[in-house]
């Protein structure tokens, strides 16, 4: 016998290099990706859904709240695209939910990859679901009636900073897909802390006409400045302050979900 | 050196304790692979099996013990054990919402393959699981065979040393539980280790060179399968008599002469009873002659494993306790 018997297999490496953890995290993005072009349900809920405000709202509060719809179109389709998107990033609280479920999320932690891979994958694939739902009600819009009066760079910045804004709120769904028990309990308190948010805001009505306490509301809602800055990006008016406060509150929703979510991830797992 | 296969062995675990809030799932389990064997963990439901292997694979956290793949700790060299494992779960852990080849490519790119070799390594797996008609499919569309078959093809794209097969057969018809089996062996040919559970003993008997039976969070026996048989003493002796309508009394005569607990198998029309001592067998002959019971069969055999494992954990499976700890662990996930 030697002292050194030759291994039956090489040693195994003893860290993994930031460049793997990245291409985990990418090879998990374009798995995000293809599940999209496959499930056909949420493909069409996630293009309808937009289609579905713009022909309600539109035509149910137009002439009453703007006494037209084409002048409610330029108001409240910057509203819109906000709402569709905040909703669409509920999708990534339910995709996340049903991972764990079924047992996937156990796979990838038996893989030797980066620990955060399967969740930064699932965020960064959910970037293609936001612009779909962003493109859609644009697209849709201007065959309404909607008419970008800015500039075509400016729309761009518009379509931007939903997707950066997006990015954030996602963390918030991925903490209540990590929490939640099942799918309902995602979409139940989802749509319990979205909806005051998104509707107690001046998205598709004036605050003008509300309670006092309710403007007080509306005015510190992240939903609001980010409407406005919408507005001001799409059809004309202040962009600066609220851009700025969208961007803040983006942050700050970050920095709050995001480790959270990452800390209830790393417990789970 | 730590890797030297030669000395270490493939799994080692040492008073493993888990619990889940009040419910103890391991109280304490030690269990070794030996490289290129096959371990049996044999246990009713909610012994603690499934507990054990996620703690084995880094899935779950122990609470107190210690546990090794190929001498590397399963905390603190998390990453170098998962180098090393594949895991196949009670639940088909593959993506139902991509493809059988995309759920094999994606774990490829996973484990660092370029794209080329990640695509020619999922071709060669589902082929060799005979999923390739399927392989476009979403696996959504499966049947759970097939589902299994990818399961376990998407376990062994890293090639892995020691596979974790978790119950693999639970829900399989049995064609797709020989194919499996065959599959297993195949495996165990080319120098894999394989920790099984199952609640199978005709599995575990097939299968297994060494087998440890956990119940209620402990390990109550370990030994081969052969070792095993021979600890419940003795063999049985199978008693069936022509008349049906004797069983009875047949079973009261046997039970009086063996001095042991018979089972009756009212369908099968037949008695039987573990014998210690052969020259039991000419006296049980004479007594039923003696009463005029005509004989259909009378035959001595070694235990089956399902007797050894029902004198071993003496309880039911579905104990009420036992599912709740089940529960605890589907919780857990």
């Amino acid at each position: 016998m030697t002292a050194f018997a030759a291994p039956a297999f090489p040693a195994p490496a003893r860290r993994l290099g930031l460049r793997s953890g990245l291409r985990n995290t990418f090879t998990l993005t374009w798995r995000s990706v293809l599940k999209i072009r496959t499930n056909l349900e949420d493909l069409l809920g996630l293009s309808l859904q937009p289609i579905m405000y713009l022909l309600l709202f539109t035509y149910v509060f137009g002439g009453a709240i703007a006494g037209g719809t084409h002048a409610y179109l330029q108001f409240s389709l910057p509203g819109i695209l906000v709402l569709s998107v905040v909703f669409a990033t509920l999708g990534t609280g339910l995709m996340l939910n049903q991972d764990i479920a079924n047992g996937i999320f156990d796979r990838f932690r038996s893989l030797p990859i980066a620990r955060s891979a399967p969740l930064a994958g699932a965020i960064l694939g959910d970037l293609v679901r936001y612009s779909i739902s962003v493109a859609v009600t644009l697209g849709f819009g201007m065959i309404l009636g909607f008419r970008i009066t800015t500039s075509p760079l400016s729309a761009i910045a518009a379509c931007l900073l939903l997707l950066v804004f997006a990015l954030a709120m996602c963390w918030f769904s991925a903490l209540i897909g990590l929490l939640a028990k099942t799918p309902q309990g995602v979409q139940w308190f989802g749509f319990l802390a979205m909806f005051p948010l998104v509707f107690g805001s001046n998205l598709l009505v004036p605050a003008a006409t509300m309670p006092g306490w309710l403007q007080a509301f509306v005015k510190v809602n992240p939903i609001t400045y980010l409407t406005e800055a919408e507005r001001g990006l799409l059809t004309g008016g202040p962009v600066a302050t609220p851009a700025i406060r969208s961007l803040l509150w983006a942050l700050g929703i970050f920095i709050v979900f995001a480790p959270l979510a990452v800390r209830v991830y790393r417990r789970k797992t | 050196m730590r890797y030297d296969a030669t000395s270490a062995n493939a799994i080692e675990a040492t008073g493993l304790i888990k619990r889940f809030g009040k419910t103890t799932a391991l109280a304490g389990v030690d269990l070794v692979a030996r490289p290129g064997r096959v371990l049996g963990v044999l246990g009713p439901n909610g012994a603690g099996k499934t507990t054990a292997v996620r703690i084995l694979a880094t899935l779950l956290r122990p609470d107190g013990g210690q546990a090794s793949v190929f001498g590397y700790d399963v905390l603190r060299d998390a990453y170098q054990v998962r180098q090393l494992i594949g895991l196949t779960g009670q639940y088909a852990s593959v993506d139902e919402g991509l493809s059988g080849t995309n759920n094999l490519i994606m774990i490829g790119r996973l484990l660092g393959l370029p794209r080329a070799q990640a695509r020619a390594r999922a071709a060669e797996l589902l082929a060799r699981f005979e999923l390739t008609d399927a392989a476009g499919r979403i696996v959504k569309t499966y049947s759970g065979g097939m589902r299994r078959r990818l399961d376990l093809a998407a376990s062994l794209v890293g090639r892995p040393r020691v596979l974790f097969l978790d119950e693999p057969t639970t829900g399989l018809d049995p064609n797709s539980r020989t194919d499996a089996w065959a599959m297993i062996r195949g495996l165990v040919s080319d120098g894999v280790t394989v920790l099984l559970t199952t609640q199978y003993l005709d599995e575990a008997d097939q299968l297994a060179h060494d087998i440890v039976v956990i119940d209620k969070g402990k390990v109550i026996a370990t030994g081969t399968p052969d070792e095993l048989k021979a600890r419940t003493g003795g063999q049985v002796l199978l008693v069936a008599p022509s008349d049906p309508a004797r069983l009875a009394e047949a079973a009261t005569l046997l039970e009086a002469l063996a001095g042991a607990e018979v089972t009756t198998d009212a369908e099968a029309g037949a008695v039987s009873a573990p014998v210690a001592d052969k020259a039991l067998l000419p006296r049980v002959v004479r007594e039923l002659d003696g009463r005029g019971i005509e004989l259909a069969e009378f035959t001595l055999r070694k235990p089956s494993l399902d007797e050894v494992f029902f004198t071993l954990t003496c309880h039911r499976a579905d104990d009420e306790e036992d599912t709740q700890t089940r529960e605890l662990e589907d919780t857990s996930r």
